[in-house]
């Protein structure tokens, strides 16, 4: 197929129409939805909304709950752990705190609990892959906290309780929005970056849905930047981590506390048996479960493993009945299919625009929403479809030069510049095409302001966590998620270590829960959590064989 | 709209994308020697997926972020080494690949808080960069595509807040330090210049301090707990009149 600077010639014609009208386009831009509108919009073109997408639960203590088939599928799955295959009377690392995952939650919280009193001995961060394997590493656009004379954490309340329909927990929605400008403080003395002005101020950008613009940045590797600081911090005061080793199900008490976990080694194969007085789920979220059959922005160990093994142990979850697609999924050149661009390009001032180049929506509106309208568009037949069948809309991002000047988009967006070019694509020149793609999980493991989940001695933080966004989260809220109760989850188990006496360790629940599944008649041949997605090639599969 | 297109707009299906792949032919890669047939198109990453491999290490974000991929190729006939990440870069035919899962470099360790951020700082912690011969195989060997090389001369001239700007992109995969005959660790290296000008060179905000000032007399506590009690109806009242920034100026608070 021949192309014309990245694009085959189909696309190139459509792109003309883009160009002809991207003046007009910038001059006169499309107003914000009513809520009502927004309401249709969202009925009939968003997976939350369609039928088919979820289905009831039968077993556990959410019984009856409505969740996401893929989340069900696992919940009813059995657990991958039989209690007889592990011997928990040899412990092989006795700590206070356990951290599960190596991402943002789980470092910030080793951090505050390190300076709340947990000595580093005593701390064990165990993660899947690598330290700072996460989504926090990927995440791009910026982070939010309303610091600025015009803008109020008041307001910043507001748009987080109305981004997430008015569903979410409003004392964990107030701490998001309070304890924002201590977080970007701490930044600040850890050594953060910051895209600032001269006179020291951050450049702040709006991002969708909210009403001040309140997104701090550093370039367009805004988590990559927050990720490296918290992680070298870490690495200097020495505290473990045992990587590769994924928590495979939670290790409770005769008591009914949560006492530590099984820990796998990929490697090797061993298991290794943690007791710990207080444990900490940042495991993060389930992007790769694909769910609703999306491509995903997520990293490659985001397989919703927290969800199931606290599940296990009787926590429940809220809100995975919802899933955030987000708008700005690249649709074009395959091997980028699903990887985000960030929603700093349309932050930037570059509009959404249908195969003839005209715009169809405000920039900016909830995640939610501003997909919705994708898809409908190209549902309609006004989007564009690849060579590979992707569907996708232009968001014309050469816009961004000329409202803010020429090399803009070169020092602000120098990843998206980069990931681009690599396929012939000048962003600065041409229009990049995008579809919604699988983001982030917005419900999770329920908690309260002190990061407690139902159990006891099992705290949760970041995307694994459930209440904080409620059904939509809006863009800047996830990085200040993992920071705001990264940090109260180490200062509240810090607290909790003190007092916490663990009795004889159990696996029994693992006993009752296949008990509880049968009960059900449920038969699956699936066990959860899955640990890693499967992307092997369908033939390579078909003539595996398990005989070493 | 074609009966074609109304089918392929009706759900992103990577499946169906997954066949046109197939049409598109095949190349041959050698995955560290052994020669495997992958449809053309695919990233390194997913070739060796498609070849059976199922990563452990190797493989992290899948989009560039991380730096869990790095990649070593060289294709057959060719004279000079080709440096990737595994997930960014499309197969080609004859190419012989193998991974660098792992960097051996020891890091510094230090306090943020006690380090003086002084011209010889990065010097003293890491003088290995002294030794630099000017070689220029980091900048070479670099998938970002940053100039390695010209940062860890200015970390060396003591100009922190250059080789921070410059460095700045690093996804920390590790090659430069494979490949550097003077032993620098340069990705360590740039993480210390960057974190002494986040913290000690920039000028910092007055906006946040006084807001900071602000939440700790406990200026808004009134306001939001107002907000919680509210009903649902004049909550959501007031979330519909509220004036949005970016309305006015659609561009941004840039």
């Amino acid at each position: 197929m021949k192309l014309v600077d990245g694009y085959p010639e189909y696309m190139m014609k459509s792109i003309k129409l883009v160009e002809e009208k991207r003046e007009k386009n910038i001059a006169k831009p499309v107003k914000p939805m009513s809520m009502k509108a927004r309401e249709e919009i969202l009925n009939k073109y968003h997976p939350d909304y369609m039928k088919g997408t979820k289905r009831e639960l039968k077993v556990g203590v959410d019984k009856g709950a409505i969740l996401y088939n893929g989340i069900v599928d696992l919940l009813e799955a059995k657990p991958v752990i039989d209690p007889k295959d592990v011997d928990l009377s040899k412990i092989d690392y006795d700590v206070d705190l356990l951290i599960i995952g190596g991402g943002g939650a789980g470092t910030v919280a080793s951090l505050f609990a390190y300076e709340s009193g947990v000595s580093k001995d005593k701390i064990l961060i165990v993660t899947k892959l690598r330290h700072g394997d996460a989504n926090s590493m990927m995440a791009q656009g910026g982070i939010q906290a309303a610091d600025r004379p015009e803008d109020s954490p008041a307001l910043h309340y507001l748009d987080i309780y109305g981004g997430g329909h008015f569903t979410n927990k409003p004392e964990l929605a107030r701490a998001l929005a309070l304890d924002a400008p201590g977080i970007i403080s701490w930044h600040e003395k850890l050594g953060v970056m910051y895209d600032r002005y001269e006179d020291g101020e951050f450049q702040e950008l709006s991002g969708g849905g909210t009403c001040r613009n309140r997104m701090h940045s550093c370039k367009d590797y805004s988590g990559m930047e927050i990720m490296r600081n918290i992680r070298d911090q870490s690495r200097n005061l020495e505290i473990p981590v045992l990587e590769f080793a994924p928590i495979a199900e939670l290790i409770m008490d005769d008591k009914g506390q949560v006492a530590g976990g099984v820990a796998f080694n990929l490697e090797t194969f061993e298991y290794y048996v943690i007791r710990a007085k207080a444990t900490i789920l940042a495991t993060g979220g389930s992007g790769r479960l694909h769910l609703a059959n999306y491509p995903t922005t997520n990293h490659y160990g985001a397989t919703g493993d927290g969800l199931i093994m606290a599940y296990h142990v009787g926590a429940n979850l809220i809100d995975l009945d919802t899933i955030q697609i987000h708008p700005t999924g690249d649709a074009y050149p395959e091997p980028l299919v699903g990887i985000l661009s960030t929603e700093k390009i349309r932050g930037l001032g570059a509009i959404p625009l249908n195969k003839y180049g005209d715009p169809f929506v405000f920039p900016l509106e909830p995640r939610d929403v501003e997909s919705a309208t994708f898809i409908q568009e190209c549902k309609k037949g006004r989007g564009i479809v690849t060579p590979t069948g992707m569907p996708g809309v232009w968001l014309d991002s050469p816009m961004i030069d000329i409202i803010h000047g020429e090399g803009t988009t070169e020092t602000k967006l120098a990843g998206e510049v980069r990931k681009f070019k690599r396929f012939g694509i000048d962003m600065t020149k041409h229009p990049i095409l995008v579809y919604p793609t699988l983001h982030y999980q917005n419900g999770g493991v329920e908690i309260n302001e002190k990061t407690e989940t139902k159990v006891a001695g099992l705290f949760a933080a970041g995307e694994v966590s459930g209440g904080v966004h409620g059904k939509n989260r809006l863009m800047g809220n996830s990085l200040l998620d993992f920071n705001v109760f990264g940090r109260r989850s180490g200062i509240y188990a810090a607290k909790y270590v003190k007092k916490a006496k663990i009795g004889k360790l159990t696996l029994n629940h693992l006993d009752k829960y296949n008990k509880m599944l049968e009960q059900a008649h449920i038969e699956s041949t699936k066990t959860a959590p899955i640990i890693l997605p499967e992307y092997r090639g369908e033939m390579a599969i078909s003539r595996a064989l398990d005989i070493f | 709209m074609t009966k074609k297109e109304q089918v392929l707009l009706e759900e992103p299906d990577v499946k169906k994308a997954k066949d046109v792949e197939k049409k598109a032919g095949t190349v041959e890669v050698f995955i560290m020697g052994k020669s495997y047939k992958v449809p053309a198109g695919l990233t390194i990453m997913k070739a060796l997926e498609y070849a059976g491999y199922r990563y452990i290490r190797g493989c992290g974000c899948r989009a560039g972020f991380c730096g869990a991929c790095s990649t070593i190729y060289r294709k057959e006939d060719e004279q000079k080494l080709g440096f990737d990440l595994a997930c960014q870069k499309v197969v080609e035919d004859k190419m012989y690949l193998v991974q660098l899962p792992f960097v051996p470099a020891t890091k510094a360790e230090y306090d943020i808080d006690k380090i003086e951020p002084k011209e010889s700082t990065i010097l003293e912690m890491y003088p290995e960069i002294a030794r630099c011969v000017s070689c220029n195989t980091c900048t070479k060997s670099c998938p970002q595509d940053i100039e390695v090389m010209k940062y860890i001369q200015r970390a060396v001239r003591g100009d922190i807040e250059k080789c921070a700007e410059i460095s700045f992109d690093c996804i920390q995969c590790g090659l430069c330090a494979m490949r550097c005959p003077a032993d620098i660790k340069h990705y360590h290296v740039s993480q210390l210049a960057r974190r002494i000008r986040g913290k000690y060179l920039d000028t910092k905000s007055k906006n946040l301090i006084q807001r900071l000032k602000e939440i700790e007399n406990r200026k808004y506590d009134n306001e939001i707990e107002k907000l919680i009690k509210m009903d649902k109806k004049r909550i959501v009242e007031l979330y519909k009149k509220r004036k949005i920034e970016a309305e006015e100026s659609t561009t941004g608070g840039d």
